[in-house]
Order: structure tokens, then sequence, then C-alpha cells
């Protein structure tokens, strides 16, 4: 019953249509369908994400929680066939993957690419300078740059070795998705997208990258975790958490949501929709 | 009564200047002896060189063109092309506002300094007052220095021992098609003999032999190091030279003495053609080194990414003991470009030692294709080859190819070969976007991290314009 009502006061939001209020939100996602190969898997997704807030994203293998990723950060691989989505009130749809990047949002990959042949320096200068560019603001000089690199190591404990070799390669599973969110702290993104960021990670790892995430947290920007274990939100505690069902979010409540689905799995969540959902 | 005929031709020319029709009626296109002997007379050239290009064209008369590279050539009408004074069907521009504004972009994408350009794309050189000292000042440094580095011709006329001595040593005009074709034909080239014991201090290009320029489509470049002397020498520019001509045949001699050393670097970008493939040069060049010397040693390093077509294999013949050959390449094919390129390692002397790298890019609908030859003699003991061929796809309708052949003839040699081919993936450009790198901007880099180990082979000056200028020759290639 307390979830139900949760919803309720989520769902109000939503009810309001008048624009001035609709730019307040950092991203609006309404109605967002994507297909990939002519299938669709987004089925009309509706989210809004305030500054401050984390949103956990859960839900059964095949559930769309990927492509809710890919879509927003544009993967051409993806179509979008109905929906609109504003970032900050720009369309965001209508922006390339790069705008967008330069917008604020950042995408934690799932798998992230090895990229041989480039190392960690140049990748990131080519980053923030686009960044900058896209901001109107000139290049940083190599030594500024240097010294940023240094301090964002920190953030995740990465070593001085990993930043001078070729972007992901060889690097183990743990490393990669530390390296991922160094390269979150480096960007200093408005909304960061961590799609299964703990997939592939033991313990300590796990630790170091979330408490990198949490040191990164602010009021001003906002996350959006997607996991299908409530583990890492031990770590990175959500505001919300969302139940994504075949292409749909089917329920969204508060962070003890994540121990209850922990707890029941998704079995009563399928059956409450019905066969035909 | 030839004589005459070739005075007539010659005084006309200074008559009426430039004018097309009159410079065509007059010098007719084709090729037969007495071409030959104009061409020779017009230079005033010796009689030993004149009956070496005369030899050299009864010899080119007997030969059909290759046709083993993994090439489509269109058929060359050899009788429907110029030999001598090519026709220049423009005026010099005066200023830059006349040239090509394509060109003048490009040539600021390459970040290439303004009284560059003007004598890069042939402008008048009035303006150019300062080039010509800043020449006079390198001609007298490397005097002194005992080095010599002029053009083909001056070296014929004032070190004729010289040349007489090391001309077609390397590479005979018996060699090949293009190899005779230049012999009887060639305009003109460099020259360079570096003294016993002398070690050049500057690197050596053809850019501060402005009067050299236009030498036309029949080089011919002959260097020669002395005992315990080194040289490095850059040739092309990395501007995208506009040439009328189509057909490219040079020849390249290098002769390393003991324990010298010359370093090659050659960035290739003749036009390439449209992007459906029309037009561009046909590139069939013929470079070879002879590592005469003990423990001597060359050093080829090529940046490819102009011409339709590209004929070449900068080779290494490690005749001294201990002498070292190495070759690194990088190869950009794009839109309809082909190139068939890659070096002949000739192991003859004991204890010699080669490193091939080569390093394919093909886009578009280009072919690319390594060709190597590995031989090692019998009597080459302890002879080394390392050789790696890697090649990098982009898109799915161009090729590479890598045709290895070894010959080993001795049980002591200890020879590798290592060969990848991989694709630049949707998945890397995606990442990079999602850091905000545009796409071009992310196959810039990954070609050139790519590309890397042989660009850091190239002197400074000219890496930065290399990597440029790789990413610039793959624009528009995906997406």
């Amino acid at each position: 019953m307390l979830l139900k009502l949760k919803n309720c006061c989520k769902f109000r939001w939503r009810v309001v249509s008048d624009n001035n209020l609709e730019y307040r939100y950092m991203l609006s996602i309404k109605n967002l369908h994507a297909s990939v190969n002519g299938k669709e898997i987004l089925r009309g997704i509706n989210l809004e994400i305030n500054p401050g807030e984390v949103h956990a994203i859960m839900g059964p293998n095949g559930s769309g929680k990927s492509t809710l990723s890919s879509v927003l950060a544009g993967n051409p691989a993806f179509t979008v066939t109905e929906g609109e989505v504003l970032f900050n009130g720009k369309d965001l749809l209508a922006l390339s993957p790069e705008a967008r990047s330069c917008e604020g949002l950042f995408l934690s990959f799932q798998y992230p690419v090895e990229i041989p042949g480039v190392s960690m320096v140049n990748f990131m200068r080519a980053a923030v300078n686009e960044h900058r560019k896209y901001n109107g603001l000139p290049p940083m000089s190599a030594s500024d740059f240097l010294k940023m690199m240094r301090e964002k190591k920190e953030v995740v404990e990465l070593d001085n070795k990993l930043a001078n070799r070729s972007v992901n390669e060889g690097f183990s599973g743990g490393e990669k998705k530390r390296n991922e969110i160094f390269q979150m702290a480096v960007l200093e993104p408005k909304l960061s997208i961590l799609d299964e960021t703990d997939s592939g990670l033991d313990i300590d790892a796990l630790r170091i990258v979330a408490s990198g995430v949490n040191k990164l947290k602010s009021k001003d920007n906002a996350s959006i975790v997607i996991t299908h274990y409530q583990r890492l939100l031990d770590y990175i505690v959500p505001d919300f958490v969302h139940v994504l069902y075949k292409g749909k979010i089917v329920k969204s409540a508060g962070k003890e949501l994540a121990l209850e689905l922990e707890e029941r799995g998704y079995d009563w969540i399928k059956k409450e929709l019905g066969e035909n959902f | 009564m030839k004589n005459n005929f070739v005075n007539d031709v010659t005084d006309s020319d200074y008559k009426y200047g430039f004018v097309t029709d009159v410079e065509t009626e007059v010098i007719p296109k084709g090729l037969n002896e007495d071409i030959v002997r104009l061409i020779s007379e017009k230079k005033g050239e010796p009689d030993w060189l004149l009956e070496y290009r005369l030899k050299a064209f009864k010899h080119w008369t007997t030969l059909e063109m290759p046709e083993w590279a993994h090439l489509s050539i269109p058929p060359i009408n050899y009788q429907d092309i110029y030999y001598y004074a090519a026709p220049k069907t423009k005026e010099s521009p005066k200023s830059l506002d006349e040239v090509d504004p394509e060109l003048i972009k490009t040539f600021n994408k390459l970040g290439i300094p303004l009284e560059e350009q003007k004598s890069l794309a042939g402008v008048a050189v009035d303006a150019v007052m300062d080039s010509v000292s800043v020449k006079t000042t390198y001609k007298e440094n490397l005097a002194e220095l005992g080095i010599i580095f002029c053009s083909f011709n001056e070296a014929v006329k004032n070190y004729p021992d010289l040349v007489r001595q090391y001309l077609g040593s390397v590479v005979p005009y018996t060699d090949n098609f293009f190899a005779a074709l230049n012999a009887a034909v060639f305009s003109d080239g460099s020259f360079v003999y570096i003294p016993k014991g002398v070690r050049c201090p500057m690197e050596l290009s053809t850019y501060f032999r402005i009067n050299a320029a236009n030498t036309g489509q029949f080089e011919r470049t002959l260097i020669v190091a002395d005992d315990d002397s080194y040289v490095s020498y850059l040739e092309g520019c990395t501007a995208p030279m506009r040439d009328e001509n189509q057909l490219h045949a040079a020849i390249v001699e290098l002769v390393v003495l003991d324990r010298a050393e010359i370093k090659y670097s050659t960035v290739q970008n003749w036009y390439p053609g449209d992007k459906e493939g029309k037009g561009g040069i046909y590139n069939f060049v013929t470079k070879r080194a002879i590592c005469k010397g003990d423990h001597s040693k060359v050093s080829w390093t090529q940046v490819e990414t102009g011409s339709a077509i590209t004929w070449k294999y900068p080779s290494c013949i490690l005749l001294g003991d201990n002498s070292v050959g190495e070759f690194y390449s990088v190869a950009v094919t794009n839109n309809y470009q082909q190139a068939d390129t890659g070096t002949k390692m000739i192991h003859l002397g004991k204890n010699t030692k080669s490193h091939i790298v080569s390093k394919g890019i093909s886009a578009g609908y280009s072919q690319n294709s390594y060709r190597g030859l590995v031989r090692v003699a019998k009597k080459a003991d302890g002879a080394r080859n390392f050789s790696q061929c890697d090649s990098l796809l982009l898109g799915d309708k161009c090729g590479a190819h890598t045709f290895p052949y070894m010959d080993i003839n001795n049980d002591s040699a200890v020879v590798e070969h290592e060969a990848t081919t991989s694709k630049i993936s949707e998945d890397q450009i995606f990442y990079c976007n999602q850091r905000g790198i545009s796409t071009e901007d992310a196959i810039g880099l990954i070609v050139n991290g790519y590309a890397k180990e042989v660009i850091n082979k190239l002197p400074m000056e000219f890496a930065v314009e290399a990597q440029k200028l790789l990413q610039i020759s793959l624009e528009g290639s995906v997406g």
C-alpha cells in the first residue's frame, strides 16, 4: 500500500503540463519507444529526473534497461520510433551523441570497448577539449590537463600505469569499470548513466567504484543506476527505484523496493501485471 | 640535321613562351629515340649519359608493363604522354588568390605557413626572397662540410664521375618496365653525396630546392653515403601538390658504404582522384638501397596517402656483413584508390638484419595490398628478419591483402612474420562519440594510434603533418 502511495506522489509530476514547470526537470522522458532491427524494445517509457537525485532502474533480463541507456546516449544502432526526451530543456533526441556528451550526459558502459594504440591521456585530452570547445572555452594547456588527470585518478584509485596505457586495452573487468568512473570524474557530467557498473566486479572493486560515484555526487548532478542486483544499491543509495519490464516502467518507489525485489524476485510483479501485459 | 631541329625547337620555346598550342605543336607527344636524344640534348648532357638513356630506351621497347600486382590499371598509352617540358596548361598563379580555394583549405588544415603555401602552389616567386636566402645559407653550410646536395642535372655537370659511378648501380635500367622508362626519359631529380665521416647536420629535403620543383613525372634521386657518414632525407611534401600528370615513374637509388646510415622518409600525397575514382596519379616508383659496406644501415619510412594507384617497394640489398635494413610504412587508401606496396629485403652478407613494419589502412571501395619479399642467400649466415603486417579496415566495401614471400636458403636464418587484420568497430566510434569526440576525430585518433609506430619514425615536423594528413585522407570515409 505504501508503495502504491509513493507511486502516486511521483507520478503526480507528470500530470502537470505547464511547459515552464517541465524545464525544472533535468531529464524528462515522455512515451519513449525505441526498436533495434525492427524489434520494439522500449514501449513507452516515462521518467523525470531532478538535479541531486539518484534513480535506480532494475528489471529482469531483456526488459530494455541497457537499451534505455543506449537510446539516451544516442547509439545509432537503436531507432527511436516515438516519444520525446528533454534534457535541461533541450530536445535530446535531436542532438548528436557527441553533443549529448558535451551537454553533460555521460554513459558508463556495461562493456567498455578497447581502443588499441590510443592512450588514455590522448583520449581524455581529446574529450576534454571537445567539451571545452562546445562551451566556448580554449583548449586546456598540457600541464593543467595532466594535473587534472592526477587529481581525478585518486577518485577511483586508478593506477598511474593505466592512464598511460591504451584505452581499456588489456584492462581487467574491474579496471575497465574504474576507468569509466575516472572518465566520469574528468568530464563532470550533469547526468550520468551507470549501465550495470557492478557486473563483473568483486566486492573490493565494487566498493571503490561506488565510493567514486558517491564522491562525485552533488546537488547539481543526477544519476541513473542500472543494475540487476540490490548489492550496488547498498553503496549507491537511490532516491527512487524503478522496475523496467517489457519496455515499460511498471513500478516506481523508494529505495526499499530494491530490497523487496532482492527478496521476492520479479515474478510477483509479472503476476500483478497479468499474462497479457 | 637532327641537331638543328632540336635547336629550332628549343629556340621556339623561348620565343613563344608557354603558349599551349605552340608548345604542343613543336614538342610532340610520344616516345621514340629522337625524343630521348632531344631530352639529353636540351640538358646538354655528356655522351655517356645519352648512351645510357638510349640503351634504356631500347630495352624498354622490349618490355611489357608488369601485371602481377594486385591492381587494376587502365591501359596507358605511352605514346600519348609528353616526355619533356610537360605541358603547362596554365601560367603560374600570380598570388594565392588565383589558387584553387580547396587547395588553400587543405593547406590551412595542415597548418602550412603562408610563404610555404605559395611555393607549394607554384605561385610566382618574387615574394619568396627570404626562401632564396635561406636556401643559400643551407647550401653554404653544407658545402663547408663537403656535402653535395643539388639537382640531378647540376650533378651531371659538376660531379660527372660520381654520378657515372653510381647511376643505375642499384636500380639498373634492366630492372623493370618503369625503371627502363625512367632511365630513358628522366627529367631531373636530386643528388646527394655525404663524404667520409660526415654527419649531415640537418634533414635534407626537396622542399629547400624550390628551383627543382615541377621536375615532372620522371624524377631520379641518387644518394651516396660514404664511409661513416649519416644523412636523413625527406622526400615529397605533406601538401597535396596538384599535378596535371597522370603517370609518375620515379627512381630512387641509395648507396651506403661502411658504417654509414641513410634514413629516407617519404610522405606521398599526390592527387588521389575524386570520390568516384576519376583522375588521380599513377605512382609507379622503384626505390632501392644497397648496404654495400659492413655495418651499414638503411631505413625507409613512408606514409602513403595519395595517388590513385601506387606501385612501390622500397627495398634493401644487405650486402655488407652486419648491415641493417628497415622498412616502416603506412599506406592509406580511400574511395577508389589502389595500393600495392611493400618491400624486399635481400640478405646477402653475414649477420644481416631486417625489420619490416607495414600498416595498411583501407576505406571506401579501395584495395590495399602489402607485398614483401624476404630472401636469405646461401652465404648469409645468421640473417634475421622480423616482419609485421597489419591491416585496418574502415567499412566493408574495401579490401586488404597481404602477400609475403620468403625465400630462405640458409639454415641459420631466423625469419618471423606476424600479421593482423582489424576493423574500426561502430562500438569504438560510439564510445568516442559518447565522450564528446566526433566521428571524424575518433577515426583520426584511432588511425593515428594504429600508425603510431611508423609515424614516430618520421622526423618531428613531418610527423605532426603526417598525423593530420592521415585524418584528412580518411575524411568522409565513415558515416
